[in-house]
């Protein structure tokens, strides 16, 4: 067709660098985000939205726990584990903080390994990322079950504040929340993975889009946030 | 040509993406109710949106029937009052306008004004649409649950809003909590859909800077719904947990019928802080899409390019960032450090700036235009008007000395349904009458349709006008029955029986509207695919109503912005988005 050759007839100018290259793209047509697929964008935007949401739960238990004139339990004292005969401050948080850090580090190989289209390597650290996320909402259970049997209810507790339990219940179990469902998304990629489903770029059960290696990258996004977010929620709520 | 200098592509670029297979519905069913087509969606977003809105008007009727004749029906006690204004605010302002602006002109006008065949992700769109579904569905269902829905006011404010003196205290807070959390989960679905579709899914030549303003302001309060929701969503969450769990987020300790409650040392502050940081967005959510649908309808039936359209971008941003941090605001009387408050009244009055820059706008578009006065250009006109008086009004409330007696009086009534009540739902209408010919193929009655006009925009001052004069004169709001008060004359008693009288006939003006909508999808004119000669891209599909996918084989190029009417040399009195420039056109082009 006439107009199809006449377009491509020209050539795309190149692409300055730096905020020249921003202005750039946002005054180009087509896409704002260069090579951003259009999943990838809308992860980092639901991100945006749900960073607002833990902030919002962040920014109110801070503010009751500033307005409640009962004193606030001392974190350092109910999050001890005793151990042998040792009472040891804040050991359990930091085993699972180190866990769900380290599940970062395991699904960022997965996601190199995805790139390289390694099936096996890719779906087996995405299930080492999910053993790792699904041994954090475990330990998790095991600390609400500890303090439940110390008496903390979302409406009250032995040692001070009532804001302390609703605080603590409300904020990891959002928390757990994002992470049990991490989990679910990350156990269905990697039986995708394993499949080689991105290989034959098989199309998805309810949206018939084809399938890509890319997916594993979108899931990453969303696991490195709960992760991120919880190293706000531990310096907040277990340090502070 | 009028192109504008600074949006120029060089050339037009080769795509960048390649064409996704749409999913193609196999059956009646998906085809037109588990429909994945945005145009669908935004249908079925629209019939839901009305109808729940109908309720919230018939609550409006029962509440001026009380305040205008007191004593007269005996049916509407106290408790019921309440349960009415409840309802019908949060009704009006979350499941009609939010609904209806976001969910179904976004639906409907962004895939086709940005030259896409469909939202990036239609199946999320769809799942978006039924969780909506599901949220109205919980909140009629508060109307038949024991003790009915809850008569906290719009605001929810606690303590009050789950202490047992508010009607509703049982079930419906708690249904009418669950049900927010559904809105806001399923419009994050759609909002999604709609921002990565203006970001990432515009056609060839279709820059940021050549979109019509209706998606600039769809775009804008979709961001702005994103980061604003997730505070009600907490707000939410929490206050659920104070009424089931008794947890005391926002409950500080206090007495209820004589005795202590289990509550203490929550913050009911902090509810405000969370619901107004949600609660001023929101105001510009529906505030925003009614700028650019009505940008939209004055240049197209003024036949004149909109005037400033760099500075009305700009002015849409800008409100949407300012609007972030005016919150405080509507809590003057709830007490603030004089510098905060100061702080707060000086960001709301910066408003005023880019709100002004876009109203000038709007006139200097009028000024020497071929003004049409269709239906729709009617509508827009009684925007400018309403959305102007409404914004005055503003001006005296965001000041903290003169908010402060004013407060919870009718004067407050009056500003805000007059600037986001009055004003949007005028947009809204023109937007429906613009409209109705592309998503139908058919015209909306004219007769019926300049009735409906007149009766509801002259009704609607009848009604909220005097209302202002109430409020200075210190009646409150929210009150079942004023009584005879020392500083009410009996004339404001006259007053309100007057305007009762007015709502009535406007809430019956509506009905003709819907039966013109019906009608005319039966016998209205056949339209065409153009009627009102409009430039922008969705008036220029192959097939009228658009076919799945849009655009039929290919994808539309767009060479200029859609504001190219009366172009001097031109062969018609617009040029349309994607028409080649002059130099293609010689080289034997077919668009």
């Amino acid at each position: 067709m006439a107009e199809t050759a006449l377009i491509n007839n020209v050539e795309p100018p190149a692409r300055p660098a730096g905020w020249r290259g921003i202005a750039a793209d946002w005054s180009s047509d087509q896409r704002a985000f260069k090579n951003v697929s259009w999943g990838k964008a809308m992860m980092w935007i639901f991100l945006l939205s749900d960073t607002f949401i833990f902030s919002c739960f962040l920014l109110s238990y801070m503010t009751t726990r500033m307005t409640t004139t009962v004193a606030w339990p001392n974190p350092s004292e109910v999050f001890a584990l005793t151990i042998g005969d040792k009472k040891i401050p804040l050991i359990l948080i930091a085993i699972m903080t180190f866990i769900l850090i380290s599940s970062s580090g395991t699904m960022a190989m997965a996601v190199n390994f995805g790139y390289r289209r390694d099936r096996v390597k890719t779906a087996a650290l995405m299930l080492a990322t999910a053993a790792f996320g699904a041994t954090f909402v475990g330990m998790q259970a095991f600390e609400w079950t500890k303090l439940i049997r110390e008496g903390v209810r979302p409406w009250g507790n032995p040692w001070g504040a009532e804001q302390f339990g609703s605080s603590f219940f409300m904020i990891t179990g959002f928390h757990g929340t994002h992470v049990t469902i991490g989990v679910i998304f990350l156990i269905a990629i990697a039986r995708k993975v394993w499949r080689g489903d991105f290989d034959v770029e098989r199309r998805g059960f309810f949206t018939s889009r084809k399938g890509h290696y890319e997916i594993v990258e979108i899931t990453g996004l969303y696991w490195h946030f709960v992760d991120l977010v919880w190293v706000f929620i531990f310096a907040l709520f277990y340090l502070w | 040509m009028v192109d504008v200098p600074f949006d120029t592509v060089a050339g037009v670029p080769p795509a960048e993406v390649g064409e996704v297979e749409l999913y193609h519905p196999r059956s009646w069913w998906t085809r037109y109710v588990f429909s994945q087509d945005a145009k669908i969606i935004a249908i079925q977003y629209s019939i839901t949106a009305m109808s729940i809105g109908m309720v919230a008007l018939v609550l409006s009727w029962l509440m001026r029937l009380q305040l205008g004749f007191p004593g007269t029906f005996s049916f509407i006690d106290p408790n019921q009052y309440l349960q009415f204004i409840t309802m019908h605010g949060m009704i009006m302002v979350i499941y009609l306008l939010t609904a209806l602006f976001l969910g179904g002109f976004g639906n409907y006008l962004i895939p086709l004004m940005v030259g896409a065949r469909d939202m990036v992700f239609p199946y999320v769109n769809m799942l978006s649409y039924w969780v909506y579904l599901l949220a109205v569905m919980v909140l009629v269902s508060t109307f038949f649950v024991p003790g009915g829905p809850t008569g906290a006011g719009w605001t929810l404010y606690p303590p009050q809003a789950i202490l047992s003196g508010t009607p509703g205290q049982d079930w419906g807070i708690v249904l009418m909590l669950a049900s927010l959390i559904l809105f806001i989960i399923g419009f994050t679905m759609g909002g999604l859909n709609y921002v990565v579709t203006v970001l990432q899914a515009r056609t060839r030549g279709m820059t940021l800077m050549r979109l019509p303003l209706t998606v600039w302001g769809i775009f804008t309060a979709t961001v702005m719904a994103l980061l604003a929701f997730p505070a009600l969503f907490v707000a939410s969450v929490m206050l659920l947990l104070d009424r089931l769990l008794g947890t005391s987020f926002f409950m500080p300790t206090l007495v209820e019928m004589g005795t202590l409650t289990k509550y203490g040392g929550g913050s009911p502050i902090l509810f405000q802080h969370l619901f107004w940081f949600f609660g001023h967005p929101e105001v510009y959510i529906v505030a925003l899409p009614a700028f650019g649908i009505i940008s939209d309808l004055i240049s197209v039936h003024a036949r004149k390019n909109i005037f400033g359209y760099r500075m009305m971008v700009w002015a849409i941003v800008a409100i949407g960032a300012l609007s972030f941090v005016v919150w405080a605001h509507h809590m003057y009387v709830s007490g603030m450090h004089p510098y905060f408050g100061f702080f707060f009244a000086t960001t709301t009055l910066i408003i005023a700036i880019p709100t002004a820059i876009k109203v000038y706008n709007w006139v200097l578009t009028l000024w020497r235009g071929d003004i049409h006065l269709t239906i729709p250009m009617l509508f827009a006109l009684a925007f400018i008007i309403t959305f102007v008086n409404g914004g005055l009004t503003g001006l005296f409330l965001g000041n903290v000395v003169v908010d402060v007696p004013l407060s919870d009086t009718m004067f407050v009534v009056a500003h805000f349904h007059m600037v986001m009540g009055i004003a949007p739902i005028m947009a809204v209408f023109g937007g429906i009458y613009h409209w109705y010919p592309k998503v139908t193929g058919r015209m909306l009655n004219e007769v019926l349709g300049r009735f409906h006009f007149w009766v509801s925009f002259l009704g609607a001052y009848a009604i909220f006008f005097p209302m202002h004069y109430l409020g200075l004169l210190g009646m409150p709001r929210r009150y079942h029955d004023i009584g005879e008060t020392a500083f009410v004359p009996a004339s404001a008693h006259d007053l309100n029986a007057f305007m009762s009288v007015a709502a009535l006939i406007v809430g019956f003006a509506q009905l003709v509207f819907l039966f013109n909508l019906i009608w005319s999808l039966l016998k209205g004119k056949e339209a065409g695919g153009n009627p009102w000669g409009a430039a922008s891209l969705e008036w220029q599909t192959p097939e009228t109503p658009p076919g799945h996918g849009n655009w039929g084989k290919e994808l539309p190029i767009v060479h200029r912005w859609a504001y190219d009417y009366s172009v001097p040399g031109a062969a018609r009195d617009f040029v349309a988005q994607n028409e080649p420039p002059a130099g293609l056109s010689a080289q034997g082009s077919h668009a």
